[in-house]
């Protein structure tokens, strides 16, 4: 049964060309052992008669075309899950690296997954308290939502997200039933160093599970990275019943890593040279979050990815945003003042906040809130770009005012210190008193009722 | 009987070896669990095959029928209030059988046949039948009267009749004997190909208006019944949001909702809200008169590609029948990109930005699909297709858009800086467009007032100057603009924050009816008016603007309730009372 295959017919970048195979099913991961021993994965991508086209994922690094035996295992790449996998501390391919042996499967699981049925999810509705200003007025985020955090290289994003870990508030979450799926794909040693040190000071390491793809491990891994990580948190969510918070970082690495495997497999490129199905790839990712009817736990997910260039129309966050149920920006000028998190209000939205927040959820005056800062902060940028032009002294009145909320409104609101947990009614009466130094007649978003309680200019 | 098996696999897209008998675009079963696919290509040495579903685990040597009919959908009662994927098959049923994820293979019915109907006979045997024309009736939901209608490509005499009763889909309720001698059998269901549009007797003109008390839509924007019509916008300005402000408000009789691609949670919204949102007309569930096609950006591409078909071909069903039907497709975009992905599998030469030479002429055949016509039963019917584009990088000279833009008359341009400022509907009033005003026009003037048209003119008028000063006031700021030309600027602002902005949350103000719409432009026009006479007398316009009566103008669309135009009148008085105190 258990055939050998001897060498390869063509090796191209991380894939290698097999002949003369017999039974093998698409997607089926392999098993090739080199003639000194060492023992690499692949999986079938292609297959014509008994042809094979199969991605190594550790690289084709020494392969020559006589010094390999190639087995089928029969089945599609799985992720081996069990309760003990908190804790512990995973390679990029979903194996165990911290030394404490093999996890002993409950069941085994298809990385790839399959959707869920649009019928049996359960429209998300109860939010996240981060503690942060600007995301729980502004952007609130969402049990079951994906939010990703659009940043570029050399932005604070990492400590934003261990920020939002630490100071997270999920309804119905506790001590027991919480934990964080944390990939990393291609980022730096120290940097993944640097989150494991921040989970471990906010005593938050024991509900960790960590996948690290590092920058120097094979590429091709990466691609499995995300898929383990968010198998690990359905099985997690919808079998435990926990509700499951899933950092992934950097989506960029993850989208140059599919660029690769694509050109390697001489497919015809779409915008930039990334695959025409990049689309398709990321939401089948991104999807994977959410609550599902008959179940407790659920799957919120932040992705974290660098912008090249900081421009966000880049088909990586141009995808990702269609994608994803808004976003977070993070700008450079405002890191570059000092401010912490830089969070750029006006490109960031949460799509779920509206039925989050207000009566029940938060206070019921947050929406005409958020919507009045929006338009008002809105304004500061039209009379600062005037103010560029003809010179901030030579602004009318109002333009003035504005110029004063806009600072205001960057220093006190936005900016806030790494360790600062604000409440959110301490975030809404911040964002009242800042309106208020607003002239009445300029905050059209807000009825009078409203206004009477709580407009103090 | 059967040698056809799988030779290679790529992705979605399998190959079967050797000459077969397999006919273009015929619908197969592939693999072992009876995947669903379709034929796209047939050469003497191989046949290619798009597969709906999954392909992992295929192995070459698994079989594929044919099922020696093109992909087809099945068109009975029991379509509405449901929700299908891409391929018209149940997802509540699909939860039953296989539970919160969706298994592949999955065999159920796409309609209910269990379910028995309350079947009114409409013939009698003798009677001479074409197709197209009515049988028998069912209520199919409280507010939709389904009528069978014969298959199109049949027509011939009544041979026999069952009495009026309950009857299930696949009940045999009248025989019809053709002109060969053939005799045809009529159950409470047809199936229709996809990808052919049903026959229809004549085209008419698109002379009404599809209402949608969206006052930048309705007002500035109009789209005809039977229109076509393109939302083109980035992430993030509020295209969704729109669709579902039109699926929800809109004068349509049936609506039919794609989510082509689009996220599995925004799904379940529109399945939330519209099972709670109770039709003003019906005072029944909107889900009434709604049915939805769910396939997710991660369900499989190909299925994404088709779902657009499923939904044009359930929409022309209904209009068939005689009914308004109005389709929104979210997002267009996203099943061109499926096309891109698969032609890319086939290794086609690609056009611009990697997609297909055919891109254009496949959106065209598409937005071809909507109109108002005379049906074969003699009625009028429309299908009105309101289709989301998603370009990308929020440029709109993509191929996507710049084609679609050619074959819909109505560009609905969504604009990321209002979004930004968060003035929604965020449809930009200077790069949008309608060409149905010549055709609607005439409609408004007899259904609502001449002064509707003349009014909208003056307010895109003022627009329009706005748009050229605030050039000017970017550059040198405002202050040195001379009081006529700020007034201007002063309108314009009421006429954006007070008029085209819309609050979809707010209990009046998210469906506006015509009225209401012209009692506004009315006011707003009124003031601008007067504040002239004041400008001309060169009386400062600060001491008009201290008057409040702009602020309160910005308000008024929540002040005064839809049902009570005789405020507006109140505000008229007000405003001449309040101008004459300084003049």
């Amino acid at each position: 049964m258990l055939i050998d295959y001897v060498g390869v017919k063509e090796i191209n970048g991380s894939l290698i060309v097999i002949d003369g195979v017999k039974g093998v099913s698409n997607e089926e991961i392999v098993d090739i052992r080199l003639d000194n021993g060492t023992v690499r994965q692949g999986r079938v991508v292609q297959i014509e008669g008994e042809r094979i086209v199969v991605q190594v994922f550790e690289g084709t690094r020494n392969i020559s075309l006589v010094n390999t035996k190639t087995r089928l295992t029969g089945h599609p790449m799985e992720q081996a899950l069990s309760p003990e996998i908190i804790g512990r501390v995973l390679d990029g391919a979903g194996r165990p690296i911290d030394g404490l042996g093999e996890i002993f499967p409950e069941k085994k699981a298809n990385i790839n997954g399959t959707p869920i049925n649009p019928v049996s999810r359960i429209y998300p509705t109860n939010y996240i308290n981060t503690g942060i200003s600007t995301i729980d007025t502004l952007m609130t985020l969402i049990r079951g939502q994906k939010l990703p955090i659009f940043s570029g290289s050399g932005m604070k994003h990492n400590d934003l997200a261990v920020q939002i870990v630490r100071q997270a508030r999920i309804s119905g979450a506790t001590e027991d039933n919480f934990c964080v799926v944390f990939a990393a794909m291609g980022v730096q040693k120290d940097v993944a160093e640097y989150f494991r040190k921040s989970f471990e000071e906010s005593g938050v390491l024991s509900h960790v599970v960590m996948l690290l793809n590092l920058s120097n491990d094979p590429i091709i891994e990466r691609i499995l990275t995300p898929r383990c990580a968010l198998t690990i948190a359905e099985y997690l969510a919808f079998d435990r019943d926990m509700h499951v918070l899933v950092i992934m970082t950097d989506m960029t690495s993850y989208a140059e890593a599919l660029r690769e495997f694509s050109s390697s497999k001489g497919e015809i490129p779409g915008r930039k040279g990334y695959p025409g199905y990049l689309y398709s790839d990321l939401a089948s990712l991104y999807e994977r979050a959410g609550m599902i009817k008959g179940h407790d736990g659920s799957v919120t997910q932040i992705p974290i990815l660098t912008m090249p260039n900081d421009d966000i129309t880049h088909p990586i966050p141009d995808l990702t945003g269609y994608i994803t149920e808004g976003q977070i920006t993070l700008d450079r000028t405002l890191q570059g003042q000092g401010y912490y998190p830089p969070v750029s209000v006006l490109p960031s939205l949460s799509r779920l906040m509206k039925d989050g927040i207000g009566e029940g959820f938060t206070r019921a005056d947050h929406q005409p809130l958020a919507n009045q800062l929006f338009a008002s902060y809105a304004k500061v940028i039209d009379a600062r770009s005037l103010a560029s032009v003809i010179g901030e002294e030579e602004l009318s009145p109002i333009d003035k005012k504005y110029m004063e909320f806009g600072k205001l409104f960057e220093t006190r609101f936005v900016n806030q210190g790494f360790t600062e947990n604000r409440d959110i009614s301490e975030s809404l009466d911040l964002g009242w008193e800042l309106l208020s130094t607003l002239p009445r007649s300029e905050l059209d978003r807000v009825d009078d009722e409203l206004l009477d309680k709580y407009y103090r200019g | 009987m059967n040698n056809n098996v799988i030779f290679g696999i790529n992705g979605p897209v399998i190959t079967v070896k050797g000459p077969t008998e397999f006919k273009m675009m015929e619908m197969v079963h592939v693999g072992k669990e009876n995947l669903v696919g379709e034929i796209i290509g047939v050469t003497e040495e191989y046949t290619t095959v798009q597969v709906y579903e999954e392909t992992t685990g295929l192995k070459p040597g698994d079989p594929v029928t044919g099922t020696g009919n093109p992909m087809n959908v099945l068109l009975g009662p029991g379509i509405l209030d449901n929700i299908f994927d891409g391929i018209e098959r149940p997802l509540k049923a699909i939860e039953e059988q296989s539970g919160a994820f969706i298994s592949r293979g999955s065999q159920v019915n796409s309609l209910d046949d269990q379910k028995e109907w309350d079947v009114t006979l409409k013939v009698k045997v003798g009677d001479k039948l074409n197709g197209g024309e009515i049988y028998a009736t069912l209520p199919e939901t409280q507010i939709i009267e389904h009528r069978l209608m014969v298959p199109p490509l049949i027509s011939g005499e009544v041979v026999e009749v069952k009495p009026d009763g309950k009857y299930r889909l696949f009940d045999v309720i009248a025989k019809i004997k053709d002109e060969y001698g053939v005799e045809h059998e009529l159950t409470l269901c047809q199936k229709w190909p996809i990808r052919t549009s049903r026959p229809i007797a004549d085209r008419l003109s698109t002379s009404i208006p599809l209402i949608t008390g969206q006052r930048v839509i309705d007002t500035m924007f109009p789209i005809a019944k039977g229109g076509a019509a393109a939302i083109p916008g980035g992430f993030g300005t509020g295209k969704t949001m729109t669709q579902h402000q039109l699926a929800k408000w809109c004068d349509a009789d049936i609506i039919v909702y794609v989510g082509c691609g689009e996220r599995g949670n925004e799904m379940s919204q529109v399945l939330d809200e519209f099972s709670e949102l109770i039709d003003p007309k019906s005072g029944r569930p909107m889900t009434d008169r709604t049915v939805l096609i769910a396939n997710t950006s991660n369900m499989p591409v190909a299925a994404r590609e088709a779902s657009i078909y499923t939904g044009i071909t359930l929409a022309e069903y209904y209009r068939d029948m005689g009914y308004d039907v109005a389709i929104m497709a979210d997002s267009t975009s996203r099943w061109a990109e499926a096309l891109r992905e698969i032609s890319g599998r086939l290794e086609e030469m690609p056009a611009e930005e990697g997609f297909p030479a055919y891109l254009p002429s496949r959106l065209a055949e598409f937005y071809e699909r909507a109109g108002r016509v005379k049906t074969l039963c003699s009625d009028n019917g429309s299908v009105t297709i309101i289709g989301a584009v998603s370009p990308q990088g929020s440029d709109f000279s993509e191929p996507v858009t710049q084609n679609t833009k050619r074959f819909t008359r109505c560009f609905w341009a969504l604009d990321k800086s209002l979004a930004y400022a968060r003035h929604y509907p965020a449809i930009n009033w200077m790069e949008s467009y309608s060409e149905y005003f010549n055709d609607i026009d005439p409609w408004f003037n007899e259904n609502v007032g001449t002064e509707f048209v003349e009014d909208r003119t003056r307010i895109s008028a003022l627009l329009q100057e706005e748009s050229s000063l605030m050039e000017i006031v970017k550059l040198i700021g405002s202050d040195v603009l001379p009081d006529d030309q700020k007034l201007v600027i002063e309108i314009a602002r009421i006429i954006r924050v007070g008029f085209l902005q819309q609050n979809a949350f707010h209990k009046d103000d998210t469906f506006v009816p015509l009225e209401k719409q012209l009692n506004m432009m009315r006011v707003i026009l009124h003031l601008y008016d007067r504040s002239k006479e004041v400008v001309a007398q060169e009386i400062p316009i600060s001491k008009l603007l201290a008057l409040g009566i702009f602020d309160k103008l910005n308000k008024m669309k929540y002040d005064i309730p839809n049902d009570k135009p005789e405020m507006f009148d109140d505000y008229i008085k007000e405003i001449d009372e309040k101008i004459n105190s300084i003049i």
